[in-house]
């Protein structure tokens, strides 16, 4: 069931390569935009999965890492063009490689800020405690004036990588590929990891985990640290390819979207973000196109993978999940 | 002394479970804690992990005072737990179970898996797809895995077929020639007694009787272990 489940992978993410490079071809440029935000939301969701996913912390917060993330790159890039230092002579950037540390960092400190308080709780707290301090960094950006408060920060020319002609939507479209795929390396090499398994027991009980020496906390926190850095770091690639970054990307609508994304593709299954997204992005993009009102039909699909396919599509196409 | 345990007192909520536990496990020796149900040898066992955090008397560890420490740290000061029942974690496979607990030390998974060779043939399958004496298995190699300088077994054959409780007081002989220390709790006298170096009788929450096993006579039996 497994092997099924990496060969769908890898068709996806074949495909994934395939659309738009077709498209870029063909001189359709919107397929590749829409190819780059499939790549982006799994990313995404890939980071809010290995909480979600892995550790079972259900996230309702998510979208705080990922507008930090896009208002990191809309920042940097801000002061750049304008030539004023941020703080102390710091001055800002438009080159992405420094743009993605300063918002793995932005994501991961947030994170750890949040899950140092959020994981004292668990169950329904927890969803709730993770909502409030999202809703807080939202409003905190709705009411800042000096970028662009509620109207958002526009990003005037995509920033830059060495060597790859950004400006251009398939060289940045593979940008986002790669760090999509080395995203999904990742968490396979995290779910195999010893920290990975401890992570997983930690969803069972916690003091079956605490006798053989493993404190539950830690873990959870350190979990939740890496997922909130992965989620900024799609968040800096999304405020890029839109070329804006306001506080929609803090709401509480992105973190359930998020959320829907996995559930939709398979919660902890390493393909299921990839699916979720491609599912998502086509849906918003096919019934987008016949109604306004698309958000009803993805309610039904949802309802119909949460009660007939547990393990979301890929648990339905490549068998149940193999950790319960 | 390996583990001390001295007047110890603990409580569930407001009903109090130990009353004066006094224990001591030396280094290699086999220790049986023993007792009807009820009389505290699971809650002795929590408190000693702070599981249950005990409100009097003392635990020390290696020399180490355990009062007020967080049980992750008290098992990796040394304490190798096997709970009752068999608590794996059911939503891994079996080696994912073993890694997760594995500390540096002699026991790694080469060591367990020579010790319960099912676990070596069962190394990929989910924790909650084994038979229940499989389970033991694992508990007890997790607990392994850890290196732990003391072993406590919390009724480790208890509702397992006769086959699989041969398997398991073997392994727990094995332990024993290999200088583990272990602290055991069992229902099974004829298996456990020959095992002990020391037995503890529990009644009531507190220690009542203390010796070696061939010193158990039959009225200690009749008063504090009959059913």
């Amino acid at each position: 069931m497994r092997g099924r489940e990496t060969i769908i992978g890898i068709a996806l993410m074949a495909l994934l390569l395939v659309v738009p490079a077709v498209a870029s071809q063909a001189g359709e440029p919107f397929y590749v935009t829409l190819a780059t935000r499939i790549a982006i939301l799994a990313l995404a969701a890939t980071g809010l999965n290995i909480a979600l996913g892995l550790g079972g912390l259900v996230s309702f917060g998510h979208a705080a890492f990922f507008g930090v993330g896009g208002y990191v790159a809309g920042i940097l890039a801000a002061h750049a063009m304008s030539m004023e230092p941020i703080l102390l002579g710091i001055p800002g950037t438009k080159q992405m490689l420094v743009i993605w540390l300063v918002a793995l960092a932005a994501g991961g400190l947030l994170a750890l800020a949040i899950g140092a308080i959020s994981l004292r709780t668990t169950g329904v707290y927890f969803i709730m405690i993770t909502l409030a301090f999202a809703q807080m960094v939202y409003y905190f950006a709705v009411s800042w004036p000096a970028y662009g408060g509620e109207d958002g920060l526009p990003i005037l020319l995509r920033n830059q990588f060495p060597g790859v002609n950004t400006l251009k939507p398939l060289p940045f479209f593979l940008i986002c590929y790669v760090l999509l795929a080395a995203g999904l390396a990742f968490f396979a090499l995290l779910r195999g990891s010893r920290f990975g398994a401890a992570l997983q027991a930690s969803r069972q009980n916690d003091t079956r985990l605490a006798a053989v020496g493993i404190a539950p906390y830690r873990v959870r926190l350190a979990a939740f640290v890496i997922s909130g850095a992965i989620t900024a770091l799609a968040g800096a690639l999304f405020a890029d390819l839109n070329r804006f970054v306001s506080p929609s990307m803090l709401s509480w609508q992105m973190s359930g979207e998020l959320i829907v994304l996995i559930i939709l593709g398979g919660v902890g299954r390493l393909s299921g973000p990839v699916v979720g997204a491609i599912v998502y992005v086509v849906l918003e993009y096919v019934l987008g196109g016949i109604t306004e009102r698309w958000q009803l039909f993805l309610g039904l699909v949802l309802l119909v993978v949460v009660l007939f396919a547990r393990g979301g599509l890929i648990g339905l196409v490549a068998g149940r999940a193999r950790h319960g | 002394m390996l583990l001390e345990v001295e007047r110890l007192e603990a409580s569930y909520g407001a009903s109090q479970a130990l009353f004066g536990v006094d224990l001591a496990v030396s280094e290699g020796e086999v220790v049986a804690l023993m007792g009807r149900n009820g009389m505290g040898k699971t809650t002795t066992i929590r408190a000693v992990c702070n599981l249950t955090p005990p409100h009097g008397g003392a635990v020390r560890f290696a020399g180490e005072p355990l009062r007020g420490m967080a049980a992750h740290r008290v098992a990796r000061l040394g304490i190798g737990l096997v709970p009752e029942g068999r608590r794996c974690f059911p939503n891994l496979t079996v080696a994912e179970n073993l890694v997760a607990a594995a500390r540096p030390g002699k026991w790694d998974f080469a060591a367990v898996t020579a010790l319960f060779p099912r676990l070596a043939e069962r190394r990929g399958q989910m924790a909650n797809t084994l038979s229940g004496g499989e389970q033991q298995m694992l508990a007890i190699g997790r607990a392994l895995m850890t290196n732990p300088r003391l072993l406590i077994l919390d009724e480790a054959t208890e509702g397992l077929a006769p086959v699989i409780r041969h398997d398991i007081w073997a392994a727990i002989r094995n332990l024993k020639q290999g200088g583990e220390s272990i602290l055991i709790v069992d229902k099974t006298l004829p298996e456990l007694l020959p095992v002990a170096d020391r037995c503890t009788v529990l009644e009531n929450g507190r220690t009542v009787w203390t010796g070696r096993p061939a010193e158990l006579g039959t009225d200690i039996q009749n008063r504090y272990l009959g059913v």
